[in-house]
């Protein structure tokens, strides 16, 4: 028996906003335990929710990129359950109408083309605290509690673990490129729940879904999912039925790992929120987010390529993170050759990276630093060797190149009447090289090139050198 | 002292002319509740230390002639949130709960220089007409110690009517302003929804709860409205709608007014006595120049199943975060999370708020929703329509407040459902929003009844301007509980 | 009609706990309470909105600045078990909701 699988996905990504969704405590990340919480967030007795215009319209901005409709005329509504990190034990969201509807994402397919994976909706609701456990005991820390989140659920267009991990991808991408969120699964501002079923190939209905949790990278998305298939193939094959679960996948096995069986559906009691009024968008508030959304990276990819002439390779690189892109585009608007500027940024800065293990903004190079040393190897200022050190020094130390190439005095020799005097010298030094030469020995140049960088202890500028020292030779 | 024959405006006279002082004012109050109050058990606690503090600095600032409530002593129903004072909404579920901020009303009365003097009784979370579900104490109706004071505000509306003070605040959910103002012979204004921020308000019903004023006349209700209105930014729902000085053109005259009795305020339920006085008031605003058409409101009848699936639906929701974690009660000895849960809640709620709390769980659950909160939620458009509809070409929409004056304590709180229909008269304003008082309209064997008046909204001037000639013409506010509580007069 | 079965599945969702005798009690009087409710089915109510909200209020919004938390140390004065700034419970065993 073959079977083909089906998986939905369901995103929360936290909105990077100064306060939280419905109240104005600041959103922070890593701070001291229930110290960036107010007595909203705690669900004291009196207290009501205010809603954060700019996490609304992240929110749209996040629905717009994904191309969904955003609707005109919704509310809030609140999820009732009991837990310790849910302190009104019901959280606001939008249940009946959401933010927004059927958006869409494209992934690669593997031949060449792409495939679009359907967004069922986009709603805006407030993040829960955290509890952490030890023994027999449970602690809470409410400073998360409120953090807007805006929900991505997919439609279950995915048939295979590999169209899950690029359509994460790209989701994640294009989030971080509207500049919503930072999209960090290691700091849990991207989550992933799934939703997995099997059928056999040809059977009408989808098969009983069990719904996969605790997954921290987008490869235990991956590797879950691909164990998940194999799990519930066995389980059919050998003639049994697949249960209504949710399993966690476990990182130490690779294997997933049975959390609860479902009982029944979950009651939430979902009813409008009636201490926040109707939200009503009208057009023109869509119309200037969309005009605000930033560049998306397709969109600025096929503009390197066309407008810019950069390969397309170079293209993909450069637009894989918004860091990056933005990285790029300011170092060109800083006066740096497109072409020289995407190799730098492709090859001695990824290399810096990779090997320190550091993201971007956490190195001291600027795009500006960058823009003045490609423009000084251009020009002849400094020789592709030199470069090697200053860019050491700008990306390690943060100095501003130019100045720091003269106090050095490692500013390449050009100046053919400083270079023509030690030429005159080489030449009257070594008949025999000219000689050689004008025999039509060309490793003569060679010897001589090298004799007069040595004089200039390697300073001069190999291109005027040899331009000046073929002129001298003729004359001679 | 008591407050049997003062006013906010003739206390103010006198501490301007310094016939008395703050803290002469606010001892004397003090010692009054201390020895009248074991009889009637309006007060949870009082806050002496503070209240005579706060007196002292008031004295000391002297008391500039504008601000009318300065240093006068107010009482604040205790599911109004106060910073230092414990406040438990009349539940054990907060025992002993601290709030760490003040409701906005209670900071605008500090504003204002008022000075609290202590919390009020009510029914637990304000879930009741009758004051007997607090989880503390039972309170008597100062003209009758063997009646309840109405409720849920009978805590606030007994201290007002027994004269313990002139002013108090109360909330308003169905009618828990004006049925104790009714009841104790007083007038309770519910503003309209928005008028006053909920900030600190403990929430029962979010889309019906608003705070109001009880007082023993028309004009001091005016002026403590006046000090508590307004737009407030930390609550979503509160109006930014202009606040007039709602003591302006409180004149006696009335001539022109339109003003509607639906019929359906009159039929079988009203005592025939209540309607007879009903009746009677009308005929009183008639000769104060006002014409009295009679309307229906047909939807009238719906108004208590509506109300209590609404009521019961969000505050089923809204009383989940008393779950014994972050304040108030914690079950002892409990080893799991699940018996914090259940064993807090089970152990904190009484049984009318836990049959609330089941009544609007189920209404909301699975499967229900759509027969029971949504139908409710419907209906309530209608009846909202009946109000918007009539008021368009009218004034105001009067009746009684009540049924019947003040029943007898234990009568009816075994019979919800007969409870809840108590409230017919008045749950129609809260589920359209407008605004509404009870005015003190006569006497029914020897107990007050009120006259209610609706408004439109954002029109409590109007009500207020009504209100006002019909006191002039009338002495029912001037008549006072003897304190012996039975009756006499 | 509501049936005991339906009274405990409600508790169970409320958090409450009642006594064989209670639930009865509470099932006799929520079945009075909805017959009474049960007079909403006279209503035609088809086509009309539901009131949710009243007044005219839309779009309510705060704008995206963040002040100051509450103290830690007041908001933890109500709390019945603190350990270390944090909110201490029984263990969790169930390991959480859906958000
Ligand atoms: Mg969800
Ligand atoms: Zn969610």
């Amino acid at each position: 028996m073959n079977f083909e699988t089906t998986i939905g996905l369901e995103v929360h990504v936290e909105l990077k906003t100064n306060s939280k969704m419905f109240s104005p405590a600041p959103v922070t990340y890593g701070a001291e335990p229930n110290t960036s919480t107010n007595v909203i967030d705690w669900g004291f007795p009196g207290v009501l929710p205010t809603v954060n215009q700019g996490a609304y319209g992240l929110g749209i901005m996040v629905a717009l990129a994904f191309h969904a409709h955003v609707a005109h005329d919704t509310h809030f509504d609140r999820k009732n359950y009991f837990y310790p990190d849910n302190p009104k034990a019901y959280q606001i969201t939008q249940h009946e109408v959401p933010l927004a509807r059927d958006g869409y994402i494209e992934i690669p397919t593997p031949d060449g083309g792409t495939k679009q994976i359907g967004i069922e909706e986009l709603h805006v609701e407030e993040d829960a605290g955290k509890n952490t456990h030890t023994g027999q005991y449970s602690y809470v820390d409410l400073n998360r509690q409120g953090t807007p989140l805006i929900e991505i659920v997919s439609k279950a267009d995915m048939t295979s673990p590999d169209e899950a991990y690029a359509y994460l991808e790209n989701l994640r991408k294009i989030v971080q490129f509207t500049g919503a969120s930072d999209v960090k699964m290691e700091e849990g501002s991207m989550r992933v729940d799934t939703n997995i079923s099997i059928r056999p190939i040809g059977q009408k209905e989808f098969g009983q879904k069990v719904e996969l949790k605790n997954l921290n990278s987008f490869n235990h998305v991956r590797l879950g999912l691909a164990y998940e298939e194999k799990r519930q193939a066995r389980i059919l094959m050998n003639g049994g039925t697949i249960r209504p679960e949710t399993r966690r996948f476990d990182e130490a096995t690779g294997e997933t790992v049975l959390m609860r069986v479902k009982e029944g559906a979950d009651d939430y009691r979902y009813f409008p929120e009636p201490d926040i009024p109707r939200v009503q968008i009208d057009q023109d508030w869509i119309d200037d987010i969309a005009a605000h959304i930033p560049e998306m990276p397709d969109k600025r990819r096929a503009r390197y390529i066309n407008e810019l002439g950069l390969p397309e390779y170079d293209a993909g690189v450069l637009t894989d993170t918004k860091e990056m892109s933005d990285f790029f585009e300011e170092t060109i608007n800083d006066g740096a050759d497109a072409k020289l500027a995407s190799n730098w940024l492709m090859g001695g800065v990824n290399q810096y990276l990779n090997e320190n293990k550091v993201d971007l903004p956490e190195t001291k190079l600027t795009p500006a630093h960058l823009a003045t040393m490609i423009q000084m190897i251009e020009d002849g200022t400094i020789s592709s060797k030199i470069a090697k050190k200053v860019f050491k020094e700008i990306i390690t130390n943060g100095t501003e190149p130019r100045q720091w190439v003269e106090d050095k005095g490692l500013i390449q020799l050009s100046d053919p009447d400083q270079l023509n005097p030690i030429i005159t010298d080489v030449l009257d030094n070594n008949q025999q090289s000219i000689d050689d030469f004008k025999n039509g020995k060309d490793r003569a140049v060679g010897y001589l090139v090298g004799q007069i960088m040595r004089q200039t202890h390697g300073m001069a500028n190999p291109k005027v050198v040899n331009q000046l020292l073929m002129a001298a030779l003729k004359a001679r | 002292m008591n407050y049997l024959n003062e006013s906010l405006t003739s206390l103010h006279d006198k501490l301007v002319n310094h016939e008395l002082t703050s803290k002469d004012l606010i001892q004397g109050t003090l010692a009054n509740i201390h020895a009248q109050d074991g009889d009637i058990k309006a007060f949870l606690r009082t806050d002496d230390e503070r209240a005579l503090e706060k007196a002292a600095q008031v004295d000391k600032d002297g008391i500039n002639p504008q601000d009318v409530l300065s240093g006068l002593p107010v009482a604040i129903k205790d599911n109004i949130v106060t910073k230092g004072l414990i406040t438990t909404a009349a539940s054990k579920i907060l025992d002993n709960f601290k709030p760490i901020y003040d409701a906005t009303v209670v900071q605008k009365l500090n504003d204002a220089k008022m000075i609290t003097i202590g919390k009020t009784n009510l029914d637990e979370f304000a879930m009741g007409s009758s004051t007997e579900t607090s989880a503390y104490q039972m309170t008597s109706n100062p003209w009758d110690h063997t009646k309840v004071p109405g409720g849920s505000s009978g805590g606030s509306a007994a201290a007002v009517a027994a004269g313990f003070v002139p002013a108090a605040l109360g909330t308003d959910t169905g009618g828990s302003i004006r049925q104790p103002a009714a009841f104790n012979g007083i007038v309770g204004m519910k503003p309209t929804y928005g008028r006053v921020s909920r900030w600190g308000a403990i929430a029962f019903a979010s889309s019906l709860d608003q705070i109001g004023t009880l007082t023993r006349g028309v004009y001091d209700n005016a002026l403590l409205l006046n000090a508590i209105s307004g737009l407030d930014t930390k609550d979503s729902t509160s109006s930014g709608n202009p606040v007039p000085d709602f003591t302006a053109n409180l004149n006696g005259d009335i001539k022109g007014m339109k003003i509607a009795m639906p019929k359906e305020y009159l039929q079988e339920g009203v005592q025939p006595e209540v309607k007879a006085a009903i009746l009677k008031a009308a005929d009183t605003l008639r000769s104060l120049g006002a014409t009295i058409d009679e309307v229906s409101l047909p939807h009238t009848q719906y108004a208590v199943p509506t109300y209590y699936i609404i009521a019961s639906s969000e505050a089923s929701s809204n009383l989940q975060r008393y779950d014994g974690i972050r304040y108030g009660y914690r079950a002892k000895d409990v080893k799991t999370l699940e018996d914090v849960y259940v064993k807090s809640r089970s152990e904190g709620f009484g049984d009318e708020v836990k049959r609330r709390i089941m009544l609007g769980t189920f209404s909301l659950s699975a499967g229900y929703y759509d027969a029971y909160f949504k139908k409710a939620a419907q209906v309530r458009t209608l009846i909202k329509q009946d109000f918007d509809d009539i008021l368009k070409d009218h004034d105001l929409i009067m009746g009684p407040t009540t049924p019947t004056p003040a029943f007898g304590i234990g009568e009816k709180v075994s019979d919800p459902v007969t409870m809840y229909m108590n409230d017919i008269l008045t749950i129609s304003a809260n589920l359209a929003g407008n605004p509404s008082a009870s005015i003190p309209a006569g006497f029914v064997d020897g107990l007050p009844i009120g006259m209610q008046l609706i408004g439109k909204p954002f029109a409590e001037n109007t009500i207020y301007r009504a209100g006002f000639a019909f006191e002039q013409a009338t002495d029912f506010h001037k008549q006072t509980p003897n304190m012996e509580g039975d009756a006499a007069k | 009609m509501i049936e005991k079965k339906q009274v405990e599945h409600v508790a169970e969702l409320a958090k409450l706990s009642f006594s064989d005798a209670e639930l009865d009690h509470f099932t006799s009087q929520l079945d009075e309470i909805m017959k009474m409710v049960d007079q909403l089915d006279e209503v035609d109510t088809t086509g009309v909105e539901p009131t949710t909200h009243v007044g005219d209020l839309v779009n309510v919004f705060r704008k995206d600045e963040a002040k100051p938390g509450t103290p830690r140390k007041e908001l933890m004065e109500n709390v019945p078990e603190e350990q270390d700034g944090l909110i201490k419970v029984p263990a969790i065993i169930d390991e959480g909701e859906d958000e």
